[in-house]
C-alpha cells in the first residue's frame, strides 16, 4: 500500500483514487486470506515474497478499479440497447465525441501511469540482484542446476548439499546461480521470486526466510524429461541449528571433487537429497567455465535408467 | 551411408500404444475421406475449383478449414494434458511418461499457434479483405495458393511427426540448450524447425501480398480513412508479418546451423549465447501475439457496428490505436525473461513499454462499448461472441499488465498463471474473433446462414468451458504451480486441476455444438438461404455483391465516396424501388488462370523438409529441385489470365440483381 500511496503524492493525484484502492485491495487481501494453504506467493514467508505480492495486490487493485466497471459497462450497454428495448434510444448519428476520445485515451493512461509507477520502483526495490539491506552477514550459496537435481554449494563452509536447501532463518542468504547445460529456472516461491540458471552465466538472487520451516522450490524453467522431479526442500532452521547442520554435514559423505562432479553430471531423476562433506575450491568457477561440461554421449546413453527413487 | 538416412523401422513408434491408436484413428480418418472421394469421382471438382485455384475467397475457406481440422488435433493434446495433470498427483504418475507428455505440451503449442490460430485469422482476411476493398482478388494470386499450400506442408510435416519418428519434447518455444543436439538428439526438434521454417515461408509471403493488396489495390474513391476497420487491423498485422517473420527464419536458420553443421550459435561450449535465442524468438514473438490479435479487433469492430445500426464510434481513434500496437509491440519482448537476470532499468523500462500497449487497447475497448451507447443491438451469435471477448479478455489484459510488473512477473513467469493469461487472450481474443468471423461471414461465403441455436449452444458452451478450465490455473498460479509438470506431489493443487479438466470437457461440447451447427445448417440450407446478399444489413462492400460472390466480386468496381460505402449507398438509394437501375455497361474482366503450382511446389516442400529432418540427402536435391523447376515453369507460363465475357458478368448480375448501382 505504501507504494501506491507514496506513488499517489508524487504524481500529486487526487486521494480518492488511493481510497478506492485500498478497498479493492482490502477484498484481495481478504480472498487470498481464504486460500491461506496456498504455498504460494499468496502466503510469504520472507520480505522479497511479501513485497512481491504486495506489489501484485496494488497492481491488481488499480486495475480492479477501471477493469470491474469497464466489464460492468459492456453488460449494461449491450442490455439496455438491445433491440427489442423500446425505451433505449435510437442515436444512429452518435458516431465521434472529442471529450468522449480524450476520456477513453487518458482513463487507461492514467492506470497505467500508476501501474507503470509500481513496475518502475517495485523492479528497483526488488531488484533480485540487490542484496537484502540486512545488519547480519549473508550467507553466499551457490547453485547449480543439473539434469535433472539441483546443487547446492556452501562456497565459505566447505560443503554441499543435492536437492536440499538449508539456510538459517532470519538471515540474509545471497544465491549465485548457474546451470550446468540446459535452462532452469530457481524458484521457492515462497521467500521470493525465481531467477534463471543458465550455463556459462551467473544469476544473483536474494531472499530471507523470516521464520523456521519447510518451504517448496522447485524449476520454474521446463528442462527436459526429469523437469517435474527438479524439487528440493527449502529448511529454514534457527542459526544454532545451522551451525549444527554444518557439523554434521561436515562429517558425513563425499568430498565433491571435480571426478565426484562428472559422476553427478550424469542425468538422474528424482535424486534422494544427500549431501558432501567437502567442496573442491573454484569448483563452481570450473563448472562456469563450462570446462566441466559432460560430452555429448553421456546424456544419450545413461538416460533414464538412473532414476533413483526417494 | 545409408539410403534413407537415419529413416528405418524404429522411427514407428509400434511399442506406444497410445501414439500408435491415435495415428490409426488419424490415419483411418484420411483415407475414409480421400476413399470417398474417390467413389464419389469428386477429384476433377476438387483439383479445379479448389486445390488449383487461385481465388481469394476459396483460399480463405481452405486456410479456415485447415485451422478447424488442427483444432481438433491441438484440442486432443489439450485433454490429454488435463487428463493427465488430473490423475498425477502425489505418487501417481499418470498414463502419460514424460517423453510423450513433453511431446504433447511442445505439440499442442506450436499446432495451436501456427497452425490453428495463424490459419484462421489469414483465412478471415483472406475471404474478407479484398472484398471489403472493392477489389477482384489479392495483389499476387498465385502467390496466395503458394501460401495456402506451404502452411499445409508444415501441418502435414507435423501429424507426419506422430507416426514417423517423434515430435520436440522441447516446448513450443524451443529454448537451447534444451534444443540443441546435445540434449535434443533425436528428429523432434528438426521437424518442429523445419515444418515451421515452411509454412513460416507461406506466412511471410501472405504478409508481402495482403500489406501491397490493401496498399496498392482499393477500390476507386477509397482512401486510407475510408477503409473499413478491418482492413487497417489486417495491414497493421500484415506489416508485422513482413518486419517479425524474417527474424524467426533467422533464428530458426541459426538453431538449424547449429544442429546439421555444428556451428555454436546457441550451444553451451564454443562461445554460443542461448540468451540470444530468446531475445531474437521474442522479437519475433511479441509482434506475433498481435499479428493473431489485430485482425480479430477488426472482426470485432465489423460485428459491433453493423448489429449496432451504427458507424464505428472514433474511427479515427481506432486507427490510431492500431497502428500505435503495430509498432509498440516491437517494443516490449523483454516481458517475456525479466527472470533471466537483466538490470533493474531494463526490467522496469520493458515493464513500462508493455503496460504503454494497453492504452491503445483500452482505447478500443472503450470505443466498442460507445459504438453499442445508442445502437440497437440485435443479438446474434456474431454479437455473442463479441461480447464475451470484451469481458473475457478484459480480464486477460488485466492479468498481462500484471504480469508485466517485473516483480509480480519473477511470482509469475512460465507459473499456470501464465498458462492462464494467455489462453485467456488467445482463447478470449482471437478464437472468440474467428468465431464471430466465421458466424458473420459465412453467409457471404456460401450464400446460406448459420444455425443460430447451435451457434448459440456452442458459445455458451465455449465461454463457461473457458472459465472452467482457466480460472483454476491462475489459482494454480498463484499457488506456485510451473507449467509443464508432467506429475507433481501436491495434492492440494489436485482439486483445482480436476476442475480445470471439467472445464476442457465443457469446451470440447462447444466444439460439439459448432461440428452439430456445420451439419445442421448445410441439411437445412434451404431456410437458411439467403438471397439479398446481405443478412445482416452490413455496411462495408462485401454485403453489396452477391452470396457467394461470382469468382470476380463486382461486375462494375463500386466507387467509394466515403467511409461505411455500402451503407452510405443504402442510405441515398431512391424511394422508388421498383425504377429499374440505370442500364450498367458491363465491360470483360481478366482473371487469373488457375495453377498447380502452389500445390506442386509444396508437395516439393514436404519432400524436402521430410528428407532434411531424417538425413536423406538425394532426397532433398530431388525436392529442392523439383520445387526450382515448378516455380521456374510458373515464371515461364504463357498464358496467365482468362478473360469472362461481358454477357457471362451481365447473365449472372441479372439472375442475381443485386449491386447497387455505384
Amino acid at each position: 500500500m505504501e507504494i501506491v500511496t507514496t506513488l499517489c503524492s508524487r504524481l500529486r493525484l487526487t486521494s480518492w483514487v488511493c481510497q478506492r484502492d485500498r478497498v479493492s485491495v482490502i477484498v484481495l487481501i481478504g480472498a487470498s486470506t481464504l486460500s491461506g494453504c496456498a504455498e504460494g506467493v499468496l502466503d510469504p514467508k520472507g520480505p522479497i515474497a511479501a513485497g512481491e505480492r504486495q506489489i501484485l495486490f496494488n497492481s491488481l487493485g488499480i486495475m480492479l478499479a477501471i477493469v470491474i466497471p469497464t466489464i460492468l459497462a459492456t453488460l449494461g450497454v449491450a442490455f439496455w440497447f438491445r433491440h427489442s428495448n423500446t425505451r433505449a434510444r435510437y442515436l444512429p448519428g452518435f458516431t465521434y465525441s472529442g471529450r468522449l476520445e480524450m476520456l477513453v485515451w487518458s482513463i487507461p493512461a492514467m492506470t497505467v501511469l500508476l501501474v507503470g509507477g509500481v513496475a518502475w520502483i517495485g523492479s528497483h526495490d526488488l531488484d533480485p540482484g540487490k542484496p537484502i539491506a540486512d545488519t547480519i552477514k549473508p550467507v553466499t550459496i551457490q547453485v547449480v542446476s543439473l539434469d535433472w537435481k539441483w546443487l547446492f554449494i556452501y562456497p565459505d563452509q566447505g560443503i554441499a548439499s543435492v536437492n536440499q536447501l538449508t539456510i538459517p532463518a532470519g538471515t540474509p542468504v545471497s544465491f549465485e546461480l548457474t546451470s550446468s547445460g540446459v535452462m532452469n529456472s530457481f524458484f521457492v516461491p515462497q521467500l521470493g521470486g525465481q531467477i534463471y540458471t543458465m550455463a556459462g552465466m551467473t544469476t544473483r538472487l536474494h531472499l530471507l526466510a523470516d521464520h523456521p520451516g519447510t518451504y517448496r522450490g522447485l524449476s520454474a524453467q521446463f528442462s527436459g524429461d526429469g523437469f517435474a522431479d527438479m524439487r528440493f526442500n527449502v529448511d529454514a532452521v534457527p542459526a544454532a541449528n545451522f551451525e549444527q547442520w554444518l557439523t554434521a554435514t561436515r562429517n558425513t559423505g563425499q568430498v565433491l571433487d571435480t571426478q565426484a562432479y562428472a559422476e553427478l553430471a550424469k542425468p538422474s531423476i528424482a535424486v534422494a537429497p544427500f549431501s558432501y562433506r567437502n567442496v573442491a575450491p573454484n569448483l563452481f568457477k570450473s563448472i562456469l567455465s563450462t570446462r566441466l561440461q559432460p560430452d555429448d554421449q553421456s546424456r544419450l546413453s545413461q538416460a533414464v535408467e538412473q532414476r533413483t527413487q526417494k | 551411408m545409408n539410403v534413407l538416412g537415419k529413416l528405418s523401422w524404429d522411427a514407428i513408434p509400434f511399442d506406444q500404444p497410445i501414439v500408435m491408436g491415435a495415428s490409426a484413428v488419424m490415419g483411418l480418418a484420411v483415407l475414409v475421406v480421400l476413399s470417398w472421394v474417390t467413389l464419389k469421382g469428386h477429384w476433377p471438382y476438387l483439383w479445379r475449383e479448389w486445390i488449383t485455384s487461385v481465388d481469394h475467397k476459396r483460399i480463405g475457406v481452405m486456410y479456415f478449414l485447415l485451422a478447424l481440422v488442427m483444432l481438433l488435433r491441438g484440442f486432443s493434446d489439450a485433454i490429454m494434458m488435463r487428463g493427465q495433470q488430473a490423475v498425477a498427483a502425489g505418487g501417481a504418475q499418470g498414463y502419460l511418461p514424460p517423453e510423450h507428455f513433453d511431446q504433447i505440451f511442445s505439440a499442442h503449442g506450436t499446432i495451436m499457434i501456427f497452425f490453428v490460430a495463424m490459419p484462421l485469422v489469414i483465412g478471415l482476411m483472406n475471404f474478407v479483405l479484398p472484398l471489403q476493398l472493392g477489389v477482384r482478388d489479392v495483389a499476387f494470386p498465385t502467390l496466395n495458393s503458394v501460401s495456402f499450400w506451404l502452411t499445409a506442408s508444415g501441418v502435414l510435416l507435423i501429424n507426419i511427426s506422430l507416426v514417423v519418428g517423434e515430435f520436440a519434447k522441447t516446448g513450443w518455444v524451443a529454448y537451447p540448450p534444451l534444443s540443441e543436439l546435445q540434449f535434443s538428439p533425436g528428429v523432434g526438434v528438426d521437424y518442429y524447425l523445419w515444418a515451421l521454417q515452411i509454412s513460416g515461408i507461406g506466412t511471410l509471403l501472405t504478409g508481402i501480398n495482403f500489406v501491397t493488396t490493401i496498399l496498392k489495390m482499393r477500390a476507386p474513391g477509397m482512401g486510407y480513412m475510408r477503409m473499413p476497420v478491418f482492413c487497417w487491423t489486417s495491414l497493421a498485422a500484415n506489416l508485422l508479418i513482413v518486419a517479425a517473420f524474417p527474424v524467426l527464419t533467422a533464428t530458426f536458420a541459426m538453431l538449424l546451423l547449429d544442429r546439421y553443421l555444428g556451428f555454436h550459435f546457441f550451444t553451451v561450449g564454443g562461445q554460443g549465447n542461448p540468451m540470444m535465442y530468446v531475445n531474437l524468438f521474442w522479437v519475433w514473438g511479441h509482434p506475433e501475439v498481435y499479428i493473431l490479435i489485430l485482425p480479430v479487433f477488426g472482426v470485432f469492430s465489423e460485428v459491433i457496428a453493423t448489429f449496432s445500426g451504427k458507424p464505428l464510434f472514433g474511427y479515427r481513434s481506432m486507427v490510431a490505436a492500431t497502428m500505435a500496437i503495430c509498432v509498440l509491440s516491437f517494443l516490449v519482448w523483454l516481458h517475456h525473461f525479466f527472470t533471466m537476470g537483466a538490470s533493474a532499468d531494463v526490467n522496469g523500462f520493458f515493464g513500462v513499454m508493455t503496460m504503454i500497449i494497453a492504452v491503445p487497447t483500452g482505447v478500443k475497448i472503450f470505443n466498442w462499448l460507445f459504438t453499442m451507447w445508442g445502437g440497437r443491438i440485435r443479438f446474434t451469435v456474431p454479437v455473442l461472441w463479441t461480447i464475451g471477448f470484451m469481458v473475457t479478455f478484459v480480464i486477460g489484459g488485466m492479468t498481462g499488465v500484471l504480469m508485466a510488473v517485473p516483480p509480480a512477473d519473477f511470482q509469475l513467469h512460465n507459473s499456470l498463471f501464465l498458462v492462464a493469461h494467455f489462453h485467456n487472450v488467445i482463447i478470449g481474443g482471437t478464437v472468440f474473433g474467428a468465431m464471430a468471423g466465421y458466424n458473420y461471414w459465412f453467409p457471404k461465403a456460401f450464400g446460406f446462414k448459420l444455425d443460430e441455436r447451435w451457434g448459440k449452444a456452442s458459445f455458451w458452451c465455449w465461454l463457461v468451458g473457458f472459465y472452467i478450465a482457466f480460472m483454476p490455473l491462475y489459482a494454480l498460479g498463484l499457488m506456485g504451480m510451473t507449467r509443464r509438470m508432467q506429475h507433481y506431489d501436491d495434492l492440494n493443487w489436485q482439486p483445482w486441476l480436476l476442475v480445470a479438466a471439467a472445464g476442457a470437457v465443457v469446451i470440447l461440447a462447444g466444439i460439439v455444438c459448432q461440428i452439430i451447427q456445420l451439419i445442421v445448417s448445410i441439411r437445412n440450407r434451404e431456410q437458411l438461404r439467403d438471397a439479398s446478399g446481405d443478412p445482416w444489413n452490413g455496411r462495408t462492400l462485401e454485403w453489396s455483391t452477391a452470396s457467394p460472390p461470382p469468382a470476380w466480386n463486382f461486375a462494375i468496381l463500386p466507387h467509394v465516396d466515403g467511409a461505411d460505402a455500402y451503407w452510405a449507398l443504402k442510405e441515398g438509394k431512391p424511394a422508388n424501388q421498383d425504377q429499374p437501375a440505370r442500364p450498367r455497361k458491363y465491360e470483360p474482366i481478366e482473371m487469373p488462370n488457375n495453377s498447380a503450382t502452389g500445390f506442386v511446389t509444396a508437395f516439393f516442400a514436404v519432400v524436402t523438409g521430410f528428407a532434411l529432418i531424417w538425413h536423406i540427402w538425394w532426397m532433398v536435391g530431388l525436392g529442392l529441385f523439383g520445387a526450382f523447376v515448378t516455380v521456374l515453369l510458373f515464371a515461364f507460363r504463357n498464358d496467365e489470365e482468362t478473360e469472362v465475357q461481358a454477357e457471362q458478368i451481365a447473365r449472372f448480375d441479372r439472375t442475381h440483381q443485386l449491386e447497387l448501382v455505384v
